[in-house]
């Protein structure tokens, strides 16, 4: 199917979805170059500046898919929306901890490896389900992700792993960050008010099969690490692919937006 | 009027176009360049980029328009980014192998281990006895890596498959 054989309800159900991806990208790349210069060593700053860099490059794909549909180009996208108007995940808006960049950030090293890792492993589940997709410019898209989602799954399964395996303290923390990581899942595989438009046409997989599949990948990896198995259980609560946001994504909106704002055609 | 030009003569002078960070090898020997459109004054052509979020694409689009521009008779030249097919390092040419070793990358292997794992040898001494220090380098595509042969750091391609 192409962009010109859409009607309007299924030219809005695959906005939605394009949205959803996109915006989850751009607000977890921003949250992780928050991390340079203050990731635990060098390698980890390049390795969390390498992904950040691929995931914004993941955002524009699918904003620019959004654009040929109709929409603004990937700039207006990613810098003129506001908070109510974006479709993120709540758990990607969240900080990385306390302080902020710009004064003394305490930022949590432990939160932030199992939210990419719970995050990552969700993406790479959602673009193996869009490499099915009734609709055509979505496929390539998705099997390109694909390919550099392979290294950053990588890199944030062995940092989970071998953080969980390692000192008291370490496995304290982990448990903690893995306890709040889940009080946010419950709208990261999630399609918000479009579920049924967008399941029902095949623009992607069911979201109830995706999170089964993703319980069942999870499952086995925290009970091995010796994790009780109920940590997992989450609920939704509110939900972002809605447009229900926390004070956390104004602040950043209002800080990556802050040049876009104030000279919209500038060139960075 | 005009005779079109040949599409030998845009493929030499696109051979000109080098990656902006590795002057050793073009976007022909990198295997971007997915298909050539030439009309009287106009060339089209669609570009595969090789990382998504690779900076250096700009820069790309700029140089190949430069690139056809100078050509005889060729009034407007359209670069266009696609993602069909996807860009795997398996399109990298022979020739794009030895530049990038020339340039001291290890070119990405032609296959991978069944874990996914990949063999790498070192550019310098051709040594096998190498470790991945991290699989992300200075730029999206490279993988910084240590010989213990020859005590020489260097940087290897990162394979991308669709498999």
């Amino acid at each position: 199917m192409s962009e010109h054989e859409l009607s309007d309800v299924e030219r809005e159900a695959l906005t939605e979805l394009l949205l959803q991806l996109g915006d989850d990208d751009f607000i977890y790349a921003f949250r992780g170059a928050e991390w340079l210069g203050l990731a635990p060593h060098i390698e980890e700053d390049v390795a969390s500046a390498s992904i950040s860099q691929n995931s914004m490059g993941h955002a524009v794909m699918f904003y620019e898919l959004a654009g040929t549909l109709g929409l603004s180009e990937a700039n207006v996208l990613a810098h003129g929306r506001e908070a109510n108007e974006r479709k993120n995940s709540i758990l990607l808006e969240r900080v990385n901890g306390e302080g902020s960049y710009m004064g003394t950030p305490t930022f949590d090293w432990a939160y932030t490896v199992v939210r990419n890792y719970f995050y990552t492993l969700a993406k790479k589940l959602k673009m193996d389900a869009l490499q099915l997709s009734t609709y055509g410019p979505l496929v390539d898209v998705a099997k390109k992700v694909n390919m550099e989602l392979h290294y950053h799954l990588l890199h944030w399964r062995t940092w989970f792993i071998q953080l969980s395996q390692s000192t008291d303290e370490a496995k304290t923390r982990m448990t903690l960050a893995i306890k709040k990581v889940m009080q946010d899942f419950g709208d990261l595989i999630h399609y918000g008010d479009w579920t049924v438009e967008i399941e029902k046409k095949g623009y992607s997989a069911s979201a109830k099969q995706l999170e089964q599949i993703w319980l069942s990948m999870m499952n086995p990896i925290v009970t091995s690490l010796g994790f009780d198995e109920t940590i997992l259980e989450y609920e939704l609560k509110q939900n972002g692919r809605n447009g229900q946001h926390t004070e956390d994504l104004h602040l950043a909106i209002a800080t990556f937006s802050e040049v876009y704002q104030t000279d919209p055609v500038a060139t960075w | 009027m005009t005779a079109i030009i040949e599409k030998n003569t845009v493929l030499e002078q696109l051979q000109r176009v080098k990656d902006p960070e590795i002057d050793t090898v073009s976007i022909i020997d990198l295997g971007m360049v997915e298909r050539i459109d030439i009309s009287v004054t106009t060339i089209e052509i669609e570009v595969l980029p090789t990382f998504l979020g690779c900076p250096a694409l700009p820069i790309i689009q700029k140089e190949i328009e430069l690139a056809l521009l100078s050509l005889p008779g060729i009034l407007s030249v359209m670069v266009r980014f696609v993602h069909t097919p996807p860009w795997t390092s398996d399109r990298i040419t022979q020739k794009g192998h030895e530049g990038l070793r020339a340039f001291g990358i290890a070119p990405p292997p032609l296959f991978l281990e069944a874990d996914g794992t990949w063999h790498i040898d070192c550019p310098y001494c051709m040594s096998t006895y190498v470790t991945i220090e991290n699989l992300f380098g200075p730029t999206a595509c490279r993988s910084i890596v240590y010989c213990k042969s020859c005590k020489n750091p260097f940087e290897a391609m990162k394979p991308v498959s669709t498999l």
